[in-house]
């Protein structure tokens, strides 16, 4: 097969994931989530776990070492059948807490510990690093095979150069589609349909290679059992200590390693897919391991001796001649490295930038408030993490020169990730567990694996020198990486496992035993045990009252987005009963607002970020009863007194708030009437002086004209005036009659524009509008409409106190309604008066008599109501900002109904 | 002739709990004859019986798959709630899906 060939076919298989990762985002925003998030997808995205080294490797490691491979397999379906255990709750917690991965898991359960996050991404990337440089190689290597046995005699010029656009292609594919948005829980539909289509050509391919080798090569399976009993396979010994360590080690890795993890529990969009997953996983496992050994006994009976068994996946159907069943394998190999590289490394730069940078950057940044924009701060550092990670498996696998070493890699990962284990069963079964145990815990393991594992793989004389393996570091015997305490003989591997483990467990447990832990640790404690018995084992632990609503949508709109914060605060206001985007901040909206974060930056970012608003956190008295399940009646009762006291106090707030309304408003209507009063009154005197002169009668014409001209100006002044009260009382009675027509936005904005000009003309005003997005047909009563916009605009012409004055207008359709936002740049609205703006007489200063009688924006609210629509001020946007959202088609008057 | 039907509420909901019994059982199960062949295989015999060894662990592990496929369904989440949580009492000789 021509080498350009194989590359033409590879550009198009990369080509046809981007079109199906891209489409499934398209999908999944119009809503269509239902079959991305079916049992079957989420099945199939978990078939990462079988990486290149799983393709290629299973064959070469049954030539190697016979039914052993097996183990690789049976650990997970072992932990997937009893799913019962482990995993059901693994996946309640991870949806509950907005779990973003193990290392924010783990920090989460013990006490949202910064620390602990470190370590554990430490571990991860340490341990995965090693692992997507083998992927690198699995490419390189199946690149090699065709390029040796291309007819054209065409040889690959640099493997280093393959494997660097490689790991520069799947870096670009990463960061489109890994890093593409920041929202909540941390999925990424895209890549997970783009993952669940590798699989299945994974699958494909084995099992067509299979078929193949069985049937075609060999004579069916019975010649096959005869060949495998005939050939050196069979002569393999079964390890007791390997079979079990391999088949616990396996277990241990597949909830642990970072990457399925990431699909486990972080991608899972629905509890119930678990179940499917119970039984369909170990299918999967099954299918892809069922043709293995045929393959490996036919690969190294047909194929010449010395030939690498690693690849006969490959070469065995080149060997016969099918180019076309070689393309498929290649193209399930590189499936199966390209998946795992992509999933491992969103899930080690969602580590690396929510548990390294964000919390040096909440420590080093000089201001105490929280400035710039995070998100982008967030996503950057994800980008450059994920092509970090590539670049460190890329340097690996360079420095490494691709050597067999590689391939006893799988494993030595498997073993780095699984000390993870004890910190995660702990933390989920055992309230006891502390952050001290699981840190010791941790670093010891982590410690020990490198000692006996990680460091010695690289072989004698290459991080240690030969002496260090014979008689031990300082001629100490009892430290040999090999033998630890003097325990010899036993396989590096399982001893590494045993050593590692052991003290890991041991010194989890004492740490724990004897320290103690803090209050929100044991709040976190209880709501991961017991995630299935408490309804929302959740600590409250802010203080209220302390922390300003628009603070924290400002906070949130920089982590989260405009929209959706915004969309959370105006829900969080309806849930509470008040109107408008600012919440009452009580613990529970804290709490949820804090969840809401840690989906974007991770526990221990977003508790950091809220604490720093909120003030200190607290642990109410209830949550410690909950903890200390002693049942102190008189204490409990003695919280619900205080949870009371503030419930009553919370209301009185209101109360009182809506008391000073009703003054402020009194007080305006006095001052309204009294100004009303002077309005009419100063005109209707003149009209009375000059009428007065001109009864009697001997005025000159001119004159009298020009006296005529200004009875008539006046009386018009009085008819405007009349003219606002009036339309005022139509519009809150609904018996305006609309004039509904089909008018286009981009019009509407133009002709509001032109005729708020006249308002203070000598300002100039810098507008920004955004022309294809006000592209839009409504079909409203386009002069009501006019008016509330013009109003807007004069209002801000009139009263932006900004040296050099904008003006924003943001258009944006969301389903069947418009929203267009006015914002400008002045000082905005102080928060004691954005209550009141809408209503009648509200002038916010006196000094400005702009014309109006505080009249405008109340007309603006009632035709807005009339139009079916809403007006509202919105906080926090850096100026006066104004939302006014209606439908796009408004198909008879609003109140018809009510009428 | 009338089958004596022993004195038990909420059977549906004990069924639903022997259900998640058997659930939690299952990879025990699993792990014991996984690990089975240690007993075995290495006992130094001559017999070349790899392949019967291979098809012994692929059909245990297809039996796992059945099982677990069988269990997942009425399993459900563990979300649903346990209709009319019942009293238990005389459980001893309740055939599996009950006279009703």
């Amino acid at each position: 097969m021509p080498f350009n060939l194989l590359v033409l076919a590879c550009l198009t298989y990369v080509a046809f994931l981007f079109l199906i990762a891209f489409v499934a985002e398209r999908r999944a925003l119009s809503g269509g989530r239902r079959w991305l998030g079916s049992p079957l997808v989420y099945t199939l995205s978990l078939s990462i776990y079988c990486t290149a080294w799983t393709f290629y490797g299973a064959v070469g490691y049954a030539a190697r070492s016979g039914l052993e491979f097996v183990t690789i397999y049976l650990g997970p379906t072992l932990v997937f059948v009893g799913w019962w255990w482990v995993l059901r709750k693994l996946v309640r917690i991870g949806r509950q807490q907005r779990v973003t991965s193990i290392a924010d898991m783990i920090s989460s359960r013990y006490g949202k510990s910064s620390g602990l996050g470190v370590i554990v991404t430490l571990i991860c990337v340490v341990a995965a690093t090693p692992y997507i440089a083998l992927q690198l190689q699995s490419v390189t290597l199946s690149f090699g095979v065709f390029a040796a046995a291309g007819t054209y005699g065409w040889a690959l010029p640099d493997t280093n150069s393959t494997a660097l656009w490689v790991a520069g292609g799947l870096a670009l594919f990463t960061i489109l589609f890994g890093t593409r948005n920041l929202d909540a829980n941390e999925q990424h539909t895209g890549v997970v349909i783009a993952i669940a289509v590798e699989a299945v050509v994974k699958l494909v391919a084995l099992i067509a290679v299979g078929i193949f080798v069985v049937w075609v090569v060999a004579d069916g399976p019975g010649d096959i059992v005869a060949r495998i009993n005939d050939s050196r396979i069979a002569d393999w010994d079964l390890v007791p200590s390997r079979w079990a360590g391999l088949i616990a080690l396996s277990a241990a890795a597949v909830i642990t390693l970072p990457r399925m993890f990431q699909v486990l529990v972080v991608e899972c969009g629905d509890d119930r897919n678990l179940g499917t997953a119970s039984w369909a996983f170990p299918l999967y496992l099954a299918g892809m391991s069922i043709f293995v050994v045929p393959i490996a006994v036919v690969g190294l009976k047909v194929m010449p001796e010395g030939a690498n068994p690693d690849l006969f996946v490959l070469t065995l159907p080149l060997s016969q001649g099918q180019g076309g069943l070689a393309m498929l394998a290649f193209l399930g190999g590189f499936s199966s490295a390209t998946s795992m590289v992509i999933v491992a490394s969103i899930a080690l730069a969602t580590m690396v930038s929510n548990h390294v940078v964000m919390p040096l950057w909440l420590r080093l940044r000089p201001a105490r408030a929280v400035s710039g924009d995070v998100r982008r701060l967030v996503l950057n550092a994800r980008r450059f993490s994920i092509a970090g990670v590539l670049g460190l498996g890329y340097l690996y696998y360079s420095l490494s020169g691709g050597s067999a070493a590689l391939a006893a890699i799988g494993l030595i990962s498997f073993a780095g990730v699984a000390q993870m284990l004890p910190a995660m069963l702990g933390g989920i079964f055992w309230r006891g567990a502390t952050r001290v145990g699981a840190g010791i815990g941790l670093v010891t393991g982590f410690a020990v694996w490198a000692y006996t594992l990680f460091l010695p793989s690289f072989g004698p004389g290459g991080v240690f020198p030969l002496e260090v393996f014979t008689i031990g570091p300082f001629g100490l015997g009892w430290l040999r990486p090999q033998a630890l305490f003097g325990v010899e003989g036993m396989d590096p591997l399982i001893h590494a496992l045993f050593w590692s483990l052991t003290c890991n467990t041991a010194c989890f447990a004492l740490g724990s035993l004897l320290s103690f832990p803090s209050p929100v640790e044991r709040v976190q404690g209880l709501a991961f045990v017991n995630v299935f018995d408490t309804e929302r084992a959740e600590p409250r632990a802010w203080e209220v009252g302390r922390v300003e609503p628009e603070e924290l949508l400002k906070l949130a709109q920089r982590i989260l987005g405009d929209e959706l914060a915004l969309a959370f605060f105006e829900t969080a206001a309806q849930a509470q009963g008040t109107g408008g985007y600012l919440p009452d901040p009580t613990p529970e909206f804290l709490d949820a607002l804090e969840r809401k974060l840690a989906g974007a930056v991770g526990a221990a970012a977003a508790h950091a970020m809220i604490a720093e608003l909120a003030g200190r956190a607290r642990v109410t008295v209830a949550d410690l009863i909950r903890v200390a399940d002693e049942t102190a009646q008189i204490m409990e009762y003695s919280s619900t007194l205080e949870s009371q006291r503030e419930e009553l106090e919370r209301t009185a707030r209101q109360l009182r708030e809506a008391n000073e309304k009703l003054t402020q408003l009194s007080i305006q209507k006095d001052a309204f009437l009294s100004q009303i009063s002077h309005e009419l009154r100063t005109p209707m005197t003149s009209i009375r002086a000059f009428s007065e002169i001109l009864m009697e009668g001997d005025v000159p014409p001119e004159m009298a004209a020009q006296q005529a001209r200004i009875i008539h100006d006046e009386a018009i002044r009085l008819t405007r005036l009349l003219d606002d009260l009036l339309n005022l009382s139509v519009l809150e009675n609904g018996t305006v009659q609309l004039d509904l027509r089909l008018a286009n936005l981009n019009e509407l904005i133009d002709k509001a524009l032109r005729a708020a000009g006249q308002t203070r003309p000598e300002r100039v005003f810098v507008v920004h509008r955004d022309l294809p997005s006000e592209a839009l047909f409504l079909r409203t009563d386009p002069d009501r409409l006019a008016q509330v916009f013009i109003n807007l605009i004069s209002n801000s012409r009139k009263y932006c106190d900004a040296a050099r004055p904008e003006l924003k207008i943001n258009v944006k359709q969301r389903g069947a309604r418009v929203i267009v936002d006015f914002i400008d740049n002045g000082s905005g609205i102080p928060k004691d008066k954005q209550q009141i703006i809408f209503e009648k007489f509200t002038r916010l200063t006196d000094s400005a008599r702009a014309g109006g009688a505080g009249l405008g924006l109340a007309i603006c609210r009632e035709i807005m109501a009339n139009l079916g629509g809403t007006i509202a001020y919105l906080p926090a946007q850096g100026g006066a900002a104004f939302r006014v959202t209606l439908p796009l088609r408004l198909e008879k008057h609003p109140f018809a109904d009510a009428a | 002739m009338k089958r004596r039907s022993p004195v038990f509420l909420a059977r549906r909901a004990y069924r639903l709990r022997r259900l998640r019994d058997a659930a939690r059982l299952l990879p025990l199960v699993g792990m014991f004859f996984f690990l089975l062949p240690i007993l075995w295989a290495p006992g130094a015999t001559d017999r070349r019986d790899t392949a019967i060894d291979g098809i012994y662990l692929f059909v245990i592990w297809g039996l796992l798959i059945a099982i677990a496929a069988l269990l997942a369904r009425p399993l459900g989440t563990g979300e649903e709630p346990e209709a009319g949580e019942g009293q238990e009492r005389d459980d001893s000789d309740i055939p599996p899906g009950g006279p009703r």
